[in-house]
């Protein structure tokens, strides 16, 4: 009989499955994107930030054996028996199979099928819902970013333009060498000082022969010499100036700002509401996963544009017409100041029922144009209704021509089409 | 359907003061360690003969990696393992499942888990149950003996692991896992279970890898060499009547990693190794029972033990026996919660039967084991465990007491009839029938279909052919045309699979299907 060793492997890394999860969830994948698709549609807009669970018909991922199956003659012993005697005869349940082999196999056709369910967390949720898209015109700011840099201060230093100065330390660095220099002297003046005092105010003897005059006049000479000497130590030297330094850091373009716009005129439905607001989401959700700071601006309109918070850009309801430009406007403004592009990403989404003041519309393309479209990373906007379009629909059209690479319009007519919708606008497009 | 089982009942004490190891429930590395010296000590007077010991403490995520690695404690990648994970994991976190409190493998030393959140008494439970139970198993079975090396696995695991992780950078995770695929579908049946294969090492691995790379391809060479060039088919019935293997082979695996034409080399070694996992976990299947049942009865002896010695208070033994009674119950074939004969039930009783048999036997005793009514029961369970697996073990020593206790019947279902019939109850004209219904019915063969190499087409397209023989016309699953896509990927060449019952066809699968104007 050996000796029993106890070992504590409970600090031993966990997770010694992550590797075969992984290999899971790859294998798997087509199938794990088409349960969380589906799940975007299902889910209730407030808890799409979460985890998923995830089924897989058990079928296909069923590790074949060879194995008996139902059929021929079959003898179990089983337990538990309380009335039965050698002999009886038990009818078999309708429709042949019966339990004899017990093994309840689910039938391969969909019936009864068994699903393999399991969790997944939210961030594998995010890369499978998005996978395959990508954010447009990354590239082109990632270029950009590497000249955006922020001024850091990092201490002091000895040279620099007269601009840095900085006057406090670099007087204060002059007081404490001019201390360090003239300590010796202005104590040798002082003894000096002392001693000549002290003779002074001895008691004046009358005999010139012992008079102190000699001794006072070498003493204060000596004094006048040490302190000229001192007032020669400079009061500022170039090795007292200090500087205030800083350094460039490279800004990594980690903020972004959403911009929503939505058309809350009277046409708008509470259901078109929701689809917008499905969209917003994806959109939300799609740029967290690449920006780690998201602003997000919502402006509503009808006649005239107002920047509101998510409660009341979503729920509260106005009447009357529309005019587009006023939220194009307001946008721009609010872009000028206080997104300004050099530091930020700046994405918009727009969505409307197509409903416009007939001449609103060309002046919203040409702000779009001039004054947006050269500002943002990308605009999309998705009209959802399931009629004709209108006049503003192709003057968007015109826009999209001549922006083809920042700018992308779809329609919409039923909630089942948000997700579709969103990966035509953001799928990654051939380099 | 506790009244099939001896009520567990509280032994008289020893005329000791008692004077227990701790009071508490909460375990401490100190309290494991004198747990399990005074648990040795008992095992010691039962004369179990154990590899050491060594008990690893790991917490609840640790016990699901361990279990999603079918107890292997070093695994080579691969997603069905992920799968196993994802599904214990789903299953505890929902409380539908608890862990199992132990994991014990079949290793010198011998490792066993033991999960942080037990409770004291369950600490003690494991160590008697994995650490003596399991381990004095692993030990003095003969299969395991046969079969498996205790002290070579961990390292020949740590071989394969590297060997696979080296192949996925050599060729790719995907190329590594379709070989893997189609090798755990043959899993079952990389096993001769006539020959004692050579044991397992991995030194001895690595040492061979070179030589049987030249060797195999020279033998490849052979077999190949005679095969006429394209549209210069042998006519010589003759030899085309002769078949290759001229026996058939039950040990699938092994002759396509030593046959198939096209496989590169490490694709065999990929085979070889799955072949001797299957190796490894062959004993384990056919004595689940035994295994299982050995381990409880001692367990529940060994804590009776350090009861009679004073050394265990009365609740601890209370929690014991209300952990012990759930392992071994048994729910009634009407019971929602039936799923088939509970191993460790039946292996309990019969072994704790074995034992009354021996202590206090009764007529009926005499008359049917009249070598083991009154004998020394220590010695006649070690010989039990020794030389026995499940099918014989249970046609061996399955008494007429345990079939009455656990009410045994037996149902027959033929699809020939439209009826279920009760072919023997737990009666006296029942119970030999019974028995070996019951043994049948852990016999491997008999609960996996056999099937065999038959023949390769050697002169002509190198297709592979196997056969099933069916038993009582069982046919086989609808898992078999996927499976045999798995034995094509590893041939090359087609493969059919014929089910011949007394010498006629009774049904073909074939990969590429066959195309029915085929003929």
């Amino acid at each position: 009989m050996g000796m029993t060793h106890v070992v504590d492997r409970r600090l031993n890394g966990k997770n010694k499955s992550a590797v075969n999860r992984e290999r899971f969830l790859r294998r798997y994948r087509q199938h794990i994107k088409k349960a969380v698709a589906d799940a975007v549609q299902k889910r209730s807009i407030t808890d799409i930030e979460r985890g998923e669970s995830v089924s897989i018909p058990s079928r296909d991922i069923h590790e074949p054996i060879f194995h008996h199956g139902q059929g021929g003659k079959r003898e179990m012993v089983h337990p538990g028996n309380q009335e039965f005697v050698a002999g009886d005869e038990i009818a078999k349940p309708e429709g042949g199979g019966g339990g004899g082999s017990g093994a309840g196999q689910a039938s391969p056709d969909g019936e009864g099928m068994d699903e393999f369910a399991f969790q997944i967390t939210q961030d594998e949720f995010l890369d499978f819902l998005f996978d395959d898209l990508e954010l447009p015109n990354l590239a082109r700011k990632k270029l950009k970013d590497t000249e955006a840099f922020t001024w850091q201060r990092s201490g002091f230093t000895s040279q620099g333009v007269p601009a840095k100065l900085d006057v406090v330390r670099s007087l204060r660095g002059a007081h404490a060498r001019r201390l360090g220099l003239s300590g010796a002297r202005r104590k040798k003046i002082r003894e000096l000082q002392e001693q000549l005092a002290a003779l002074k105010s001895a008691p004046d003897d009358l005999d010139p022969a012992f008079s102190h005059a000699d001794q006072i006049e070498a003493l204060e000479s000596e004094i006048a010499r040490l302190k000229a000497n001192v007032r020669r130590i400079p009061f500022i030297d170039e090795i007292d100036l200090r500087y205030r330094q800083h350094v460039k850091k490279p800004k990594p373009a980690t903020s972004a700002v959403m911009f929503c716009l939505m058309d809350v005129s009277g046409s708008m439905t509470q259901t078109h509401k929701d689809i917008a607001k499905r969209f917003f989401i994806l959109l939300y959700l799609f740029l967290k996963k690449n920006y780690k700071k998201i602003d997000v601006v919502f402006i509503r309109h009808h006649t005239s544009a107002k920047e509101v918070d998510e409660e009341e850009f979503f729920y509260s309801r106005e009447t009357g017409g529309t005019i587009v430009s006023s939220a194009l406007k307001l946008m721009h403004k609010i872009i000028e100041s206080r997104y300004s592009p050099d530091e930020w990403n700046i994405y918009a989404a727009q969505a409307s029922d197509g409903d416009n003041w007939n001449d609103d519309s060309p002046v919203c393309g040409k702000i779009l144009a001039e004054r947006i479209i050269p500002l943002v990373q990308y605009y999309s906007y998705v009209e959802i209704t399931p009629q004709d379009h209108q006049m503003l629909w192709y003057e968007y059209q015109k826009v999209m021509e001549s922006f083809p690479q920042s700018f992308a319009m779809q329609q919409i007519a039923d909630p089942a089409e948000i997700y579709p919708v969103f990966r035509q606008l953001f799928e990654r497009k051939a380099a | 359907m506790t009244d099939t089982i001896e009520h567990p009942k509280l032994p008289n004490r020893e005329q000791v003061r008692p004077d227990p190891i701790s009071t508490g429930s909460e375990w401490t590395f100190d309290l494991i360690r004198k747990y399990d010296e005074e648990i040795a000590k008992c095992a010691e007077e039962f004369g179990l003969d154990t590899y050491p010991n060594q008990v690893e403490v790991i917490s609840a995520e640790q016990m699901m990696d361990a279990y999603s690695s079918v107890g292997m404690p070093v695994g080579y990648h691969h997603w069905s393992f992920g799968k196993q994970f994802l599904n214990t994991s789903k299953g505890y976190q929902r409380g539908q499942m608890g862990l199992a409190y132990e994991i014990v493998i079949n290793s010198n030393p011998c490792i066993a888990y033991l999960m942080e959140e037990n409770t004291l008494p369950m600490q003690a439970l494991v160590i008697a149950h994995a650490c003596y139970g399991h381990n004095s198993f692993f030990k003095g079975n003969y299969l395991f003996r046969t079969w498996t090396d205790a002290s070579a696995i961990i390292d020949y695991l740590v071989f394969a692991r590297n060997y696979v992780a080296e192949c996925e950078e050599r060729h790719g995770v995907e190329a590594v896992e379709e070989i893997l695929d189609s090798c755990h579908a043959l899993m079952n049946h990389g096993v001769d279970r006539y020959k004692r294969p050579p044991p397992i090492s991995a030194a001895e691995e690595r040492r061979q890898q070179k030589e049987r790379e030249e060797y195999v391809q020279r033998q490849l060479n052979d077999l190949w060499r005679t095969i006429p060039k394209m549209g210069d088919e042998d006519d010589d019935p003759e030899r085309r009547r002769q078949r290759y293997p001229s026996e058939p082979q039950e040990n699938i695996l092994y002759f396509i990693e030593k046959n198939a034409p096209l496989l590169e080399t490490w694709q065999r070694e990929i085979i070889r190794i799955v072949r001797k996992l299957g190796q490894y976990f062959y004993p384990q299947r056919q004595t689940q029972v035994m295994n299982e049942g050995w381990a409880s009865f001692w367990h529940y002896t060994l804590l009776h033990r350090m009861y009679e010695k004073g050394l265990v208070t009365d609740g601890f033994m209370l929690e014991f026996l209300q952990s012990h009674t759930a392992v071994i119950y048994q729910p009634p074939f009407n019971s929602p919660w039936y799923s088939g004969i509970n191993p460790y039930t039946l292996g309990f009783s019969i072994f704790s039967d074995l034992r009354r048999m021996c202590e206090n036997p009764t007529d009926e005793d005499r008359e049917w084991f009249p070598d083991i009514a009154g004998s020394d029961w220590v010695e006649t369970l070690h010989f039990a465990m020794r030389n026995f697996k499940d099918e014989s073990f249970i046609q061996q020593f399955l008494s007429p007491r345990v079939m009455r206790d656990m009410k045994f019947f037996s149902i027959e279902n033929d699809d020939q009839e439209d009826v279920f019939r009760v072919t023997a109850i737990h009666d006296d004209p029942g119970y030999r029938p019974l028995r070996e219904k019951l043994a049948r019915q852990y016999n491997l063969s008999y609960r996996e279909p056999n099937i065999q190499v038959w023949n390769v087409d050697v002169r002509g397209d190198r297709s592979l052919t196997l056969r099933h023989i069916p038993v009582d016309r069982v046919p086989l699953g609808e898992d078999a045309d996927e499976v045999l896509r798995h034995v094509h990927r590893l041939w090359g060449f087609d493969v059919h699979l014929e089910s011949v019952d007394e010498g006629t066809v009774v049904a073909e699968h074939h990969c590429p299907p066959r195309d029915l104007n085929d003929g």
